[in-house]
C-alpha cells in the first residue's frame, strides 16, 4: 500500500534566517525531487519564501521519511529541530490547506496556489502523487471560488489598489503620479499597474514644482512616499489643479511618515486622500474578515481531503473488483460458448440481444457488491472485504 | 384578470423592497431573494399591463392613476437593465419601496383596472404620455444613481475602514451611468413635451401647473446635460443637481397632477 510522507518547515516553525537556508530555486527543487524519487518512489519539493516541504510517496514510509529529513538536513543541519513530519491523512490535509492558502502568513493569499502548481509540474510524480496534487489544486481553487477569503486586500499596496477601484472602477488607462520612489510607493504603483494603470510622472526632489502641478491636472492617482520632513503637496496646489480636471476624481495615497500630503486635501471636492494609518486599518479589518472566511474554507478543504482518502482507500479493493468482474465475464462468455449450438441458429439481432441481456445480468449482479466494497474500503474495512470476495469466488486460485 | 395580477405584482415588489432592506443590513441571501422579487414582479406587472391593453380599445394609461401604473413599470424596467447586479442592490432599496408606494397609489386611483376611455387619440397618448413617462423613469433612475453616488462618496471621504465591506459600484461608474441615463431621457422628454405643447397650441388650450413645472423640469435636466457635457460638471455637484431634478419629477407626477390627466 502506497504511503505519503511529508517533511518540511515553514514560517510557523522556523525564522526567516533558517528558512532562507533551505529555500530552493526551481532547478534545485526539481533535482532534489528527482533524487528522492529514486528507487521507484514519487517526490515533489515545494519551496517558497515561507516554506520548504518534501512530499514523498512510497511503500516504505519510514525510509522515505528518513531520506527526506536527511535531504533537508544536508542543506542546513540546524533545520532538523524545526522540521515537521506528517504521514498519510495528515500530510494530505496539510497539502490541501497549503494550496488553499490556509497555512499562509496571510490567510487566503493566492500566490501559493501557483507555487503548488509549479512544484507539481517540476516534481517526479506517478499516479498517486499526481492525484494528491491535482486534488490539492482543485481544493485551492474551490476555496477561492466559494469563499471570500481572497477577495479583500491583504497589504497596504493592495488596499490602495482596492480603494482606487472603488473610485474609478476599472483602472485601465488611469494615470499615476509618484512623489518619491520608495519601496512602499513602488509596491503600490506595481499593484495599480498590474490592474491597467500607467505611470505618468515619477517626481523627486529635483523635479520642478510647475511640472508636478501640471501633472496633477491630468493624473488620476497620486502616490506619495518621500523622505521630506514636511508637507510636499498642499491643499492649495491640489485645488488649483482641480480647476483643470473638469470634475474628475483624484485619489491621493500618502504612504510617508511624516506625511507628504496636506490633510486639508481631504476636504476638497472630488479628492480622496488616504494616509498610511487609513490603509493599515483597512488591512487589519479585511484580515479579520479573511479569518472568518477561513473557517468556511477549512470545512471545504476537509471535505476535499476526505474525497481523496476515499479514492485512495478504494485502491485496496480495485484488484479484487477487477478480478471479480473478469471472472464473471469469463463465466458469461463460457456459458454462451457452450450454448453455441442453439445460439448458432439465431440471426445477428437476436444474438446481440442475448449478449446484451447476459451482460446486463452480470452487471446488475455485480453492481451492488462493487459499490459496497468501495464503501467498505473508505471505512478502512476494504482489505477484509477484498479477501472475503477473493475467498468466496475463488479469485486468483487458478493462478496458484 | 388585471385585478388578479395586481396583487402578485405588489407582493413581489414588496418582497423585493423588504429583501433589499435586509440586504443593506446583512448582504447576501436577502439581496438575491429581492432580485428575484423584482424580476417576478416586473413579469407580473407586464402581464397586468398587457391585460389592460387587451381589454381597452386604445391607450389605457391616459389617466393620472393608470399612468402611474405605467410609470412604475418603466422605472422597474430601467432598473432591471443593470439593477440585478450585486453592486447595485442598494439602488433597489431606493427604487422598490418607491415602486410599491406608487403602485398602491395607482390602485387607489383606479389605475390598475380596465381604465376609462380618453378623448385624446391613441397616437397622441402614446407619444406624449409614453415619452414623458419613459423620460421620467430615466430621471428617477438617474436620481437613484446620484443618491448612491453621494452616499458612496461620503463613505469614501469619512469611513474608509468600512468601504470594502460592501460591494458597490465605483464612483466613476455611478457618475457616468447617471449621465448616460439622462442623455437618453432628455431627448424623450423633449419630444414628449413638444408633442404636448403642439397639441396645446393647436387647440388653444390653457396652460396648467403640470405643464409649467414639466417645462421647468425639462430645463433643469437640459442644464444638467449641458453643464456636464460643456461646463465640466461631474461628481457631487452634478449628483445634487440630479436630485433637484428628481424633486421636480415628483412634483409633476405626484404633487400637482390636478386636471391635466383625463
Amino acid at each position: 500500500m502506497i504511503r505519503l510522507v511529508l517533511v518540511g518547515t515553514s514560517h510557523h516553525h522556523a525564522p526567516v534566517e533558517l528558512r532562507e537556508r533551505v529555500a530552493l530555486e526551481r532547478d534545485a527543487a526539481q533535482a532534489l525531487a528527482a533524487r528522492l524519487a529514486e528507487g521507484g518512489r514519487e517526490a515533489v519539493c515545494l519551496s517558497t519564501c515561507n516554506r520548504t516541504e518534501l512530499y514523498v510517496a512510497s511503500d516504505d514510509a519510514e525510509s522515505a521519511e528518513r531520506d527526506a529529513v536527511a535531504a533537508l538536513a544536508a542543506l542546513e543541519p540546524e533545520v532538523e529541530p524545526a522540521l515537521y513530519r506528517l504521514q498519510d491523512r495528515a500530510a494530505v490535509l496539510h497539502l490541501f490547506r497549503v494550496a488553499a492558502g490556509l497555512d499562509s502568513l496571510v490567510p487566503g493569499e493566492g500566490e501559493i496556489l501557483g507555487q503548488v502548481r509549479v512544484a507539481h509540474e517540476l516534481g517526479m510524480t506517478g499516479v498517486f502523487l499526481d492525484r494528491v496534487f491535482r486534488q490539492a489544486l482543485h481544493a485551492g481553487r474551490k476555496v477561492r471560488a466559494q469563499t471570500a477569503i481572497g477577495e479583500s486586500p491583504a497589504s497596504v499596496s493592495s488596499a490602495a489598489a482596492a480603494l482606487a477601484e472603488q473610485v474609478f472602477g476599472s483602472l485601465d488607462g488611469c494615470a499615476i503620479l509618484l512623489l518619491g520612489a520608495g519601496k512602499m510607493s513602488e509596491q503600490a504603483s506595481r499593484n495599480l499597474r498590474s490592474r491597467g494603470a500607467t505611470i505618468a510622472l515619477v517626481a523627486n526632489s529635483r523635479t520642478d514644482r510647475p511640472e508636478i502641478e501640471a501633472a496633477l491636472a491630468t493624473v488620476d492617482v497620486v502616490i506619495a512616499s518621500t523622505n521630506a520632513p514636511g508637507t510636499v503637496l498642499d491643499a492649495g496646489a491640489v485645488s488649483r489643479a482641480s480647476a483643470g480636471r473638469r470634475g474628475r476624481q483624484l485619489l491621493l495615497v500618502d504612504l510617508a511618515v511624516p506625511r507628504d500630503l496636506d490633510p486639508a486635501i481631504r476636504d476638497l471636492d472630488g479628492c480622496y486622500l488616504y494616509d498610511i494609518d487609513d490603509l493599515e486599518q483597512i488591512v487589519a479589518e479585511t484580515l479579520s474578515g479573511r479569518r472568518r472566511e477561513a473557517e468556511r474554507a477549512e470545512s471545504l478543504v476537509a471535505a476535499e481531503a476526505e474525497k481523496f482518502h476515499e479514492w485512495h482507500a478504494s485502491l485496496d479493493v480495485v484488484p479484487a473488483i477487477a478480478s471479480l468482474r473478469a471472472k464473471a465475464e469469463e463465466i458469461r462468455a463460457g456459458e454462451l460458448q457452450k450454448a453455441e449450438s442453439i445460439l448458432g441458429r439465431l440471426d445477428d439481432s437476436q444474438r446481440k440481444a442475448v449478449e446484451s441481456v447476459t451482460a446486463q445480468i452480470v452487471n446488475k449482479l455485480l453492481h451492488l457488491p462493487t459499490v459496497r466494497m468501495k464503501q467498505a474500503a473508505a471505512a478502512a474495512d476494504g482489505v477484509l472485504y477484498a479477501e472475503t470476495v477473493r475467498h468466496l469466488f475463488g479469485l486468483g486460485e487458478d493462478e496458484r | 384578470v388585471a385585478e388578479l395580477l395586481f396583487w402578485p405584482a405588489l407582493f413581489f415588489y414588496g418582497e423585493a423592497a423588504v429583501g433589499y432592506l435586509g440586504d443593506a443590513r446583512h448582504p447576501g441571501r436577502p439581496g438575491r431573494l429581492a432580485t428575484w422579487g423584482v424580476r417576478l414582479g416586473w413579469l407580473t406587472q407586464t402581464a397586468l399591463l398587457a391585460a389592460q391593453a387587451a381589454r381597452h380599445d386604445g391607450f389605457p394609461w391616459g389617466t393620472w392613476a393608470s399612468s402611474l401604473n405605467l410609470f412604475v413599470w418603466l422605472v422597474v424596467s430601467v432598473y432591471l437593465v443593470w439593477g440585478c447586479r450585486t453592486p447595485y442592490r442598494l439602488l433597489g432599496l431606493a427604487v422598490m419601496p418607491l415602486a410599491v408606494a406608487l403602485l398602491v397609489a395607482a390602485r387607489a386611483g383606479g389605475g390598475t383596472g380596465v381604465g376609462v376611455a380618453s378623448h385624446y387619440s391613441t397616437l397622441f397618448l402614446v407619444l406624449h404620455v409614453g415619452l414623458v413617462l419613459a423620460a421620467f423613469a430615466g430621471f428617477t433612475l438617474a436620481a437613484g444613481l446620484s443618491g448612491l453616488y453621494v452616499w458612496q462618496e461620503r463613505r469614501l471621504k469619512s469611513s474608509p475602514l468600512t468601504i470594502l465591506r460592501r460591494q458597490m459600484p465605483a464612483l466613476a461608474t455611478l457618475d457616468s451611468l447617471a449621465l448616460r441615463t439622462v442623455a437618453w431621457s432628455v431627448p424623450l422628454l423633449t419630444l414628449g413635451v413638444a408633442v404636448g405643447l403642439g397639441r396645446l397650441v393647436s387647440r388653444h388650450d390653457p396652460m396648467d401647473a403640470v405643464i409649467a413645472v414639466t417645462v421647468v423640469t425639462w430645463a433643469v435636466w437640459c442644464s444638467y446635460l449641458g453643464l456636464r457635457l460643456l461646463g465640466g460638471w461631474a461628481g457631487r455637484r452634478a449628483a445634487y443637481l440630479a436630485l433637484v431634478g428628481f424633486v421636480l419629477v415628483v412634483v409633476v407626477r405626484v404633487v400637482i397632477p390636478g386636471s391635466h390627466f383625463g
